[in-house]
């Protein structure tokens, strides 16, 4: 059993961090044997004691604020070194990276650290994002949508990229040419019906979306509604059942005894 | 366990051996009494209800501070906020009655689940920003610890509303106000709307306005149980039952001019039991009155309405249920999956269902074709053609200006209204929910001025009509 304090974690998993895995809706989450009764006595106490159930809620408030703490709209610093300084400033915070136009990709290291160079040059627009595992959210686009010449967006794997924020993306309609949507758990086929404003679209990334219902009809009714754009990601045959041709080779062959 | 639960006088504090383990046996049945014991036991400590002489756990308690009549979404969202506003953790007590916990006749589950800020009252739109933003942190405000979050199966995909010529002006107006509370709403030509949708039929259609963020549908029974879980876990008591009198006092005032008043307060609310006679006295302070479609008949048991007509005190309140038909067809080579909820020029709407080319709408029939509002039956010849399946619902419609009631009423002084939003409530209900917990804790409206919708309106003649009614 690893030190006292980790086994008492007091969060709810769902809420911890980066979301593992899919958002279970309504059903219990399925988890390993040890897990389980840890779980089971942090209930007990929660449902028992009004003190162990605020200082849960607390903490999961606490989780909550802190994402809206990294979503903060930087308007002092547009004001200052323009949109695509403050934008991209934005993105390098979070952890991303973002590649102005004709420079080379600027990454934060694993300290995250980034240069600090990029102040010189903040009136040369922003060509490519990439916000994989960011903790981007609908207040936090807001930055992002100040890049008016963005070609290319990546939100691989952001947990708080749901719906809502798809809807907000129709101002980068005219530039936005790749979009990669791939592991997000929070969107689904609705979300990506309001992708339709995004008529310059040429890539489109849908794998992996866990909260798609039927990954194989949507991605069928994404490449209607976006004719000009290659829909990569899911493959629209699977889950589809084997046709009748296949079966009587079944029968042919018997089984041997 | 028997031994942590025995108080330290009875018995000799520590029993040696367990009951049923006396040699020889008995025929005395010491299980069934021993299960019996314990119950006595648990019923005396704190923390439990006394019942030793009467089972009252089916009844609501005695006595509450707000009685809110009506467990709907306007209900619930007022629950909520008085429970999230109030200035000391458990300072306030709250009791929501609501009549049929299957929610089979309610307006909140029956509905369509449609949310737009095309509005021509700015404080329509705010209300519906609001409650966008309410819905898109849902997360966030209905945090249960322990519960899975919840997936209101909200589509963005906006409000399409079509004009014909002589409305044309009237809409243009309308987006002026709307853009200017914050809404996102773009303005097409008919050109525009083929380009866009090459589906639509422009015949009769001179302006098209499409909401383009914060607007679009959702699962309106997922949020009714969200707010209802978050509700329970921040203490609020559910009763099932109906409230079936109001026992009030009443106290002759003097007005400015020297014109006697009378002003009633309703100290107790009578709910019976479902299928029995029994009923229970609840003491209260504040009634909160959303009961949607039946508002008017919990109003006149508070004596709402009853005196000579055109006086304040003979001012009823104009909401009465009407029927609403919802139609699903299928179309197999219909409109995308970008669809908005489209809205005609004749009041017809329709809106994608699902991924599998299913659709549903319905229209608001004029005033010769409304249904009886008896029953909930559907008629199938309102739809002039083939139905997959249909259903029907009550709006709490105003009939004098189909904009909702909210706020106290003058003379029965803590009667406060959150009904009569005639097909809009939904949409609107977290914001209405604050509205009227902060006119019940802080004696006004702080976020949104709700006072156009105060009930004085019906007596003073003061219509704020609403023109955008789907």
């Amino acid at each position: 059993m690893a030190a006292p304090w980790a086994s008492l974690r007091l969060v709810a998993p769902m809420w911890n961090g980066r979301i593992r895995g899919i958002h279970r809706l309504g059903g219990a989450v399925a988890p390993e044997g040890n897990q389980k009764k840890k779980r089971t006595i942090l209930q007990f106490l929660t449902n028992y004691f009004y003190d162990v159930e605020a200082l849960r809620d607390y903490l999961l408030q606490r989780e909550m604020y802190k994402v809206h703490e990294k979503n903060r709209s930087y308007t002092w610093l547009e004001k200052q070194h323009g949109p695509y300084g403050a934008g991209a400033f934005f993105i390098l915070k979070q952890g991303g990276a973002v590649k102005f136009r004709d420079k080379e990709w600027i990454r934060p290291d694993k300290y995250g650290h980034f240069s600090q160079e990029f102040w010189n040059f903040c009136e040369v627009p922003v060509e490519a994002v990439d916000a994989s595992d960011c903790d981007i959210n609908y207040e936090g686009l807001d930055n992002l949508l100040r890049l008016k010449e963005l070609q290319s967006l990546s939100l691989q794997r952001c947990s708080h990229v749901d719906d809502w924020c798809l809807s907000r993306l129709y101002p980068l309609a005219d530039s936005l040419q790749e979009l990669s949507l791939a592991g997000c758990p929070r969107v689904s086929e609705r979300g990506l019906a309001c992708l339709h404003h995004l008529q310059n679209l040429r890539r489109l990334d849908i794998s992996d979306l866990p909260a798609v219902s039927n990954p194989g009809l949507t991605q069928i009714l994404v490449e209607e509604m976006l004719p000009n754009c290659k829909v990569v990601g899911v493959d629209w045959a699977e889950g589809l059942k084997s046709g009748p041709e296949e079966q009587p080779q079944d029968t042919a062959s018997p089984v041997p005894a | 366990m028997i031994r942590r639960v025995l108080p330290h006088g009875m018995g000799r504090g520590r029993l040696t051996r367990r009951p049923g383990t006396r040699r020889g046996g008995f025929s005395l049945d010491w299980d069934g009494k021993v299960s019996e014991i314990k119950k006595k036991i648990k019923s005396i400590l704190p923390g439990r209800s006394c019942d030793l002489l009467q089972d009252t756990s089916h009844l609501p308690p005695e006595h509450s501070d707000v009685v809110i009549v009506g467990g709907g979404v306007l209900g619930l969202s007022v629950a909520y906020w008085l429970k999230k506003l109030e200035s000391r953790r458990g300072a306030i007590r709250v009791l929501v009655v609501e009549r049929d916990h299957t929610y089979s006749q309610a307006s909140t589950g029956l509905s369509v689940g449609g949310i737009c800020q095309q509005f021509s009252l700015p404080e329509n739109i705010q209300l519906s920003l609001f409650s966008a933003s309410f819905l898109r942190n849902i997360n966030e405000y209905l945090a249960v610890v322990d519960a899975p979050p919840l997936d209101l199966q909200f589509n963005p995909s906006g409000y399409l509303l079509l004009a014909s010529e002589k409305d044309a002006a009237a809409m243009e107006s309308n987006v002026k106000v709307q853009r200017q509370e914050g809404a996102k709403v773009s303005l097409m030509s008919p050109d525009q709307l083929r380009n866009k949708f090459p589906w639509i039929n422009t015949e009769g259609v001179a302006l098209a306005s499409y909401g383009m963020e914060d607007e679009g549908w959702f699962d309106p029974w997922c949020l009714l149980q969200g707010l209802r879980r978050k509700v329970q876990s921040l203490g609020v008591l559910f009763c099932q039952g109906e409230v079936t009198r109001f026992l009030s006092s009443s106290q002759r005032m003097l007005t400015t001019d020297d014109k006697a008043v009378v002003l009633k307060r309703i100290h107790e609310v009578h709910v019976k039991m479902d299928r029995s006679l029994e009923y229970q006295p609840v003491e209260c302070a504040i009634v909160i009155n959303a009961a949607g479609a039946w508002s008017s008949q919990i109003a006149a048991l508070a004596g709402i309405g009853e005196g000579p007509p055109g006086t304040l005190q003979g001012t009823k309140l104009p909401v009465e249920p009407r029927k609403r038909y919802v139609y699903v067809w299928h179309c197999p080579q219909g409109p995308g999956l970008e669809t908005p909820l489209v809205a005609d020029t004749s009041g017809a709407y329709f809106r994608r269902e699902g991924l599998g080319s299913n659709y549903l709408g319905g229209r608001s029939p004029t005033e010769q074709e409304e249904p009886d509002p008896a029953n909930l039956e559907v008629d199938h010849d309102f739809f002039q053609d083939k139905v997959q399946s249909a259903w029907a619902g009550y709006y709490d419609y105003n009939t004098f200006d189909q904009n909702g009631v909210v706020g106290p009423h003058p003379l029965v002084v803590n009667m406060y209204f959150a009904t009569g939003f005639s097909g809009h409530g939904l949409q609107q209900a977290p914001g209405v929910g604050r509205a009227v917990a902060e006119m019940v804790l802080k004696g006004r409206f702080q976020t949104i001025n709700l006072s156009p919708f105060l009930f004085t309106r019906f007596y003073l003649g003061e219509k704020i009509q609403e023109n955008n009614i789907i």
